[in-house]
């Protein structure tokens, strides 16, 4: 596993309360992970200080899932 | 229309001097003070570094830790003493209509912490609009309300109430006329304050309402000493169940008392001074008897707000002798913020709470730290000093009053058929 996954996992588990192994990249942080559109914002704002990265809101509504974070994260944080 | 009338069946505390009902109650009648160093945050700064903090309270033994995340203290405290309330009813609220069941709860300040941190890393930062989605939510003082009935799923009225100090005793009289008008069948009801940080404790310092008495803490908060100088802040929560007695009588509820009048009003006079007169607090002890049908003769026990500070306590039995006449001489008076500093918002709850403890096992509990009397009080008055007093009590009047010159008071009754 990347750097990069295992630190968007250690963020999501953190946030959500969700335990490690249910956070697989098919995982959709609202419909596997309980999250709500208040979490989801919140992750988002963790991902973009976690990595140093702004992440513009028409892109952050495409990632919906646990691998559309981290394969955005992998293209994007430099 | 025939006005219904209310009792109250379920009580819940989590205040300075113990997190329970029953823990609570065995502090007042002790007389144990709850402050202490303040351990919230580095106080080593401020006039003030004492306070009444909520001891051994563990988020956890509520909430996940995601849930936790998400509620200020306020509304944290509201939750944990609400649990307990609701566990004393006898009944599983999901077996009642559940439609009919609201709830209104008091704060003075609400998310105040979530607030401070939030203001605190934007200031930090580069300018640039970084807030948690949850900062509002977290923050506004209706969302204790909101919580609860989420949690218990009670859809009837949901709302706050603010008027500072006076919050939580308004949240009471409003669920009271609720009851009584029909509106609902039960209400859960109180009010919770968590403002033990640095921007609570520096705001207070700035006004000088907050004992400095940082040599010895525990002797603070001493409502009518000569030597007061200003209240002791506290924090924390307290519930009550209200319920239509044919509906607490239909499924053989406990009742602890009867719930009998409430009285609202203003001074009209400045921010945080009372009136000079005592015009305000005498017209809602007035108003309260009014509502009940009662007179002066009917109460034995006044909790008064007393919260020790140089000017409040003296207009407070101003207003009291002005309006009893000799039966002032007669009756106990107390404040209980000597031992559980001012919980603000929650102040009207957790002191009803005292009321009707003392009308349930017939002791008033003591105003401590009586060291020096003033003579600004007549010596007739008993100010139940230092030590728990053994009496019946038929009827208690609880006073708040609050910054912007709110007044409350709730009259609580002995039960009978």
């Amino acid at each position: 596993m990347s750097d990069i996954a295992s630190r968007v996992k250690a963020i999501i588990v953190e946030k959500l309360g969700v335990d490690e192994n249910e956070v697989t990249p098919e995982a959709s942080f609202t419909n596997d992970l309980g999250a709500d559109s208040l979490d989801t914002v919140e992750l988002i704002m963790e991902f973009e200080k976690e990595f140093n990265v702004a992440i513009p809101d028409e892109q952050a509504e495409t990632i919906q899932t646990v691998g559309q974070a981290i394969e955005y994260l992998e293209k994007n944080v430099k | 229309m025939q006005l219904k009338r209310v009792v109250v069946t379920g009580l819940g505390a989590l205040t300075p001097i113990g997190s329970t009902v029953p823990a609570y109650w065995d502090g007042l009648e002790k007389g144990v003070s709850g402050a202490a160093k303040i351990t919230r945050f580095d106080a080593s700064r401020f006039k003030t570094q004492f306070a009444c903090e909520v001891k051994d309270f563990n988020p956890e033994d509520y909430f996940d830790r995601k849930e936790a995340r998400k509620l200020d203290p306020f509304a944290q405290y509201a939750i944990a003493s609400t649990q307990e309330a609701v566990e004393d009813l006898g009944v599983d609220l999901s077996e009642l209509n559940t439609d009919r069941i609201g709830v209104v709860w008091g704060t003075g300040i609400g998310g105040l912490k979530t607030f401070l941190d939030e203001v605190a890393g934007f200031a930090r930062g580069d300018g640039s609009p970084r807030f948690n989605p949850f900062f509002i939510p977290k923050m506004i003082l209706d969302i204790a309300a909101g919580h609860i009935s989420m949690r218990y799923g009670l859809r009837g009225p949901n709302y706050a109430t603010t008027s500072a100090c006076a919050s939580s005793n308004n949240a009471i009289i409003d669920s009271f006329y609720l009851i009584r008008m029909g509106k609902a069948d039960m209400m859960v009801t109180g009010g919770s304050e968590a403002i033990i940080n640095e921007v609570g404790i520096g705001g207070f310092n700035a006004m000088h309402a907050l004992s400095t008495r940082n040599d010895s803490p525990e002797t603070a908060s001493r409502p009518f000493d000569l030597d007061r100088d200003g209240f002791v802040a506290g924090e924390g929560s307290g519930t009550l169940i209200l319920e239509d007695l044919e509906h607490a009588k239909a499924r053989g509820a406990k009742i602890y008392a009867e719930v009998v009048g409430g009285g609202m009003s203003a001074d009209a006079h400045h921010i945080t001074a009372p009136h000079p007169e005592g015009r305000g607090a005498r017209n809602v002890m007035q108003m309260a008897l009014e509502d009940a049908g009662m007179t002066v003769d009917d109460i034995d026990y006044i909790n008064v707000h007393g919260t020790s500070t140089p000017v409040g306590d003296p207009q407070e039995i101003k207003a009291i002798v002005d309006l009893f006449g000799e039966r002032a001489f007669q009756i106990n008076i107390s404040s209980t913020k000597s031992m559980t500093g001012h919980l603000l918002g929650a102040a009207g709850a957790v002191e009803a709470i005292a009321s009707i403890m003392a009308i349930k096992r017939g002791i008033i509990p003591p105003t401590i730290n009586h060291f020096t009397d003033d003579p600004a009080f007549d010596p007739r008055l008993n100010l139940t000093f230092n030590k728990a007093q053994k009496r019946e009590v038929r009827a208690a009047l609880s006073n708040t009053f609050g910054f912007g010159g709110h007044n409350t008071s709730v009259i609580f009754k002995k039960y009978s058929e």
